[in-house]
């Protein structure tokens, strides 16, 4: 029966995220931005919100409320809505402990999520993304190959968050089944693993407080262990919940530029009145506030759908690319209505835009 | 808690009705779409029977006459309902007997008295249409600036003026044509402005009450669109719906304009049935011609095509669940006058968009008489009109995100 209301456990951490990224994310965005560094104690009481350690459970340390894509829709929404370079980086162990909670097996389960439910935050990512125009996170180009009872993996990832830093990546690589033809198999890599270069901090357009590098894999040794389980439908079913977890995302930056570019323009006064009261700015501010809602809802409905098991390829493909155009349409409009200023540093929304750009492009960023 | 899947009773309606729409609607779609002014009577009495029969029917949902029990879902099945009607064809769909906007008015502010007497006359052998008229010549998205006049004059009101586009006015006003009513909007006193609008109900045959002419139309053919126009036209003192005071305030306008927040998402549905129809004719023909929609494949790697229809079928599911929404906020007692507005702007753009690419897409055979997808474009364009023009809704989301009245936003 049709319902669009949150129920009172993903209110309550809706509500925990909403003041965390009022108060303590937001306040940090531009500098953030400038310095290409995020605070390392606004990182460790983030982790402290508990948003990584509550789905993993019980019995490998976590809190054990399980794994739901709206309510991880939900929270990389508000979180976004601070900034999405912090947002990103709170929910890069996620990256992690979903594919493994959701296709690892008991050993992995057990040397992996341990870790991610101690007191001090745990860097993690995946490395998904590689460096070419033609790039398909469903046929990369990087290789596992069967050596004896394991693997090699060779090939190049760009775009992986948290490079500089994290302890263990999830790669997504073409597995050969011998035949000349591949599909894609995630496995987990662990930093130290001989092979594996680290590349420089990258230089983006947006995302700039977020450290982004690339990964070098050269003959890179893998236990069988290491890689997930599922098959071909667990890739599906990963992409999926970063579509999802984009799209939220999406939402959060537009909402965000949307509430700016609002609160801005019943301010600033032109004619005799503020701006707000002409028709021209007021319907570009209609428009996004309708767009965020229909971002939300498609979200929501590919979320919903994962969250019953169910194949949400089309739902989440379509809010994926819904988001990401709408997010990039939003927030340049929010930039416009502030004009000369909104093109100035002072104020956020140049950063909300070049931000919202990175959706259409990303793959594997955040899962939901 | 989150739940996108319609209840199995809304999913039985919404088949029931598919048939009707696949096997009654459209093959005679194009007929009459050509000969205007015609009516679809063996239609009209088939469907009459069939609803007062199975209960359904737009408007008439769910009306279990042995046990009556409130539908806790009546909005959003009325937009189910409506949305797959307007597939089998929008225009058919306007032109079916029933309630309609006239009974949802007296539905929103009738006395219980009224309510008996008037929406009784729906479960009668013959079929009855009710409308609403509120536009007039110099009226359209101003309804606080209509000229018409109600005079009190002992036992009666006395309407005065002329009242235009008024959808099925012919149907609900011709005696001829059925026992009905139309709901007329006047004012008792025009320097009150907003606060003098009142509604009057006005039965079919009422001297006075001249139907003047039927307007030729774009789309929408079968559906009649009514000038009306009233000559000292009396009617009974209990016939106007809500209090005939005149408020200080003009909060009796805004209950008058409260019959919208249920009537946009009805529309809204409606353009994106007729969207679907267009969507799902697309995506049949690709089928034909072995062209896939690949979903989950890598931007670079779509095709013009798979973009276009990516973008058609996404825009229409955010039109269908901010519609959805709008009316399962109604159905749970909630103020939904922003929603709804967002419902009816997003559904009539995207119906007509969608529409439009989908002629575009399938090229002279898009545009030709043989198949009904211009029919589609012509009669979609509408739902960015009528019930508040996509212009009016905006209006109407900007004042509610940004606070302010319509003296500060106009």
């Amino acid at each position: 029966m049709i319902n669009f209301e949150l129920d009172q456990e993903q209110q309550l951490i809706r509500d925990t995220v909403v003041s965390f990224a009022r108060d303590e994310i937001r306040p940090h965005a531009r500098e953030a931005d400038e310095k290409g560094l995020i605070p390392s104690a606004l990182i460790q009481k983030g982790w402290e919100l508990g948003l990584v350690q509550s789905i993993i459970p019980e019995e490998f340390g976590g809190f054990g409320n399980g794994h739901s894509a709206i309510s991880g829709a939900v929270v990389a929404e508000e979180l976004a809505y601070g900034d999405l370079s912090i947002a990103m980086h709170l929910l890069a162990p996620r990256l992690v402990t979903v594919p493994v909670l959701e296709f690892g097996s008991d050993a992995l389960k057990r040397s992996v999520l341990p870790r991610f439910c101690g007191d001090r935050f745990e860097p993690a990512s995946a490395a998904v993304m590689e460096p070419r125009m033609d790039f398909d996170a469903l046929t990369p180009t990087t290789s596992l190959k069967r050596d004896g009872d394991d693997y090699t993996l060779n090939g190049e990832k760009c775009l992986v968050p948290l490079g500089n830093e994290a302890r263990q990546f999830l790669v997504i690589a073409g597995l050969s089944n011998g035949t000349g033809a591949s599909h894609p198999q995630a496995v987990l890599i662990d930093r130290e693993t001989p092979g594996l270069t680290i590349g420089d901090r990258e230089r983006n357009m947006g995302l700039k407080a977020l450290a982004t590098t690339r990964l070098v894999f050269d003959g890179c040794k893998v236990p069988r262990e290491q890689l997930l389980g599922g098959g071909d439908g667990a890739i599906a079913r990963l992409a999926n919940l970063w579509r999802v977890a984009q799209s939220a995302m999406a939402v959060g930056v537009a909402r965000a530029a949307f509430d700016y570019a609002r609160d801005y323009a019943k301010d600033r006064r032109a004619f005799g009145q503020v701006i707000a009261q002409k028709q021209a700015i007021a319907f570009m501010l209609a428009d996004m506030a309708m767009e965020v809602d229909a971002m939300r809802l498609l979200t929501w409905e590919a979320a919903w759908k994962l969250d019953r098991n169910e194949d949400a390829t089309r739902e989440a493909h379509l809010a994926k690319r819904y988001a990401a155009e709408m997010a990039l349409k939003i927030t340049d409009n929010a930039l416009q209505v502030l004009g000369g200023h909104g093109y100035i540093r002072d104020h956020l929304v140049e950063l909300f835009l070049r931000n919202a750009r990175s959706f259409a492009m990303l793959e594997g960023f955040a899962i939901a | 808690m989150i739940d996108y899947e319609l209840s199995p009773d809304i999913v039985a309606t919404r088949e029931q009705l598919h048939m009707l729409a696949e096997h009654a609607m459209r093959p005679i779609a194009r007929d009459y779409d050509e000969r205007e002014h015609e009516k679809p009577w063996d239609f009209i009495n088939m469907t009459w029977q069939l609803s007062k029969n199975s209960g359904i029917g737009p408007g008439r949902e769910n009306r279990d006459k042995t046990e009556p029990r409130p539908d806790a879902e009546r909005n959003l099945r009325t937009c189910v309902a409506v949305e797959e009607l307007s597939w089998g064809d929008a225009g058919l769909y306007l032109a079916m007997p029933g309630p309609g906007l006239g009974g949802a008015a007296v539905m929103a502010a009738g006395t219980p008295e009224q309510k008996e007497r008037f929406l009784s006359r729906f479960k009668g052998e013959k079929a009855v249409w009710s409308a609403m008229a509120i536009t007039e010549p110099g009226a359209g998205s101003d309804s606080a600036a209509i000229q018409t006049t109600a005079v009190r004059d002992g036992d009666h009101w006395v309407l005065n003026g002329t009242k235009i586009f008024c959808t099925s006015g012919l149907m609900a006003g011709d005696p001829s044509k059925s026992n009905g009513f139309i709901v007329v909007w006047a004012t008792v006193d025009r320097s009150a402005g907003r606060a003098g609008i009142k509604s009057f109900i006005v039965n079919a045959g009422t001297p006075g009450m001249t139907i003047a002419k039927c307007e030729d139309k774009m789309g929408i053919r079968v559906s009649d669109t009514a000038t009306l126009i009233f000559e000292d036209c009396r009617i009974p003192l209990d016939q106007i719906l809500g209090s005939p005071e005149v408020p200080k305030t003009s909060e009796g306008f805004k209950g008058v304009m409260a019959t919208f927040d249920a009537t946009r998402p009805i529309v809204a549905a409606s353009a994106i049935g007729v969207g679907r129809a267009a969507l799902d004719f697309v995506r049949e023909e690709l089928k034909r011609q072995n062209i896939p929609i690949r979903y989950g494949t890598a931007v670079h790697k779509l095709t013009a095509i798979e973009r276009d229809f990516m973008d058609m079928e996404a825009n229409l599911q955010a039109a269908r669940l901010l519609t959805w929404r709008a009316a399962w906020m109604m159905d749970r007692g909630q103020r939904n006058n922003l929603e709804a507005s967002m419902a009816k702007a997003k559904a009539g753009l995207v119906v007509t968009q969608v529409t439009q690419k989908a002629v575009e897409i399938l090229g002279p055979l898009g545009y030709s008489r043989e198949l009904l997808l211009e029919k589609w474009m012509r009669d979609a364009k509408i739902n960015d009109i009528f019930e508040g023009t996509q212009q009016i809704n905006m209006m109407i989301i900007a004042r509610r995100i940004l606070g302010y009245s319509s003296k500060e936003l106009s």
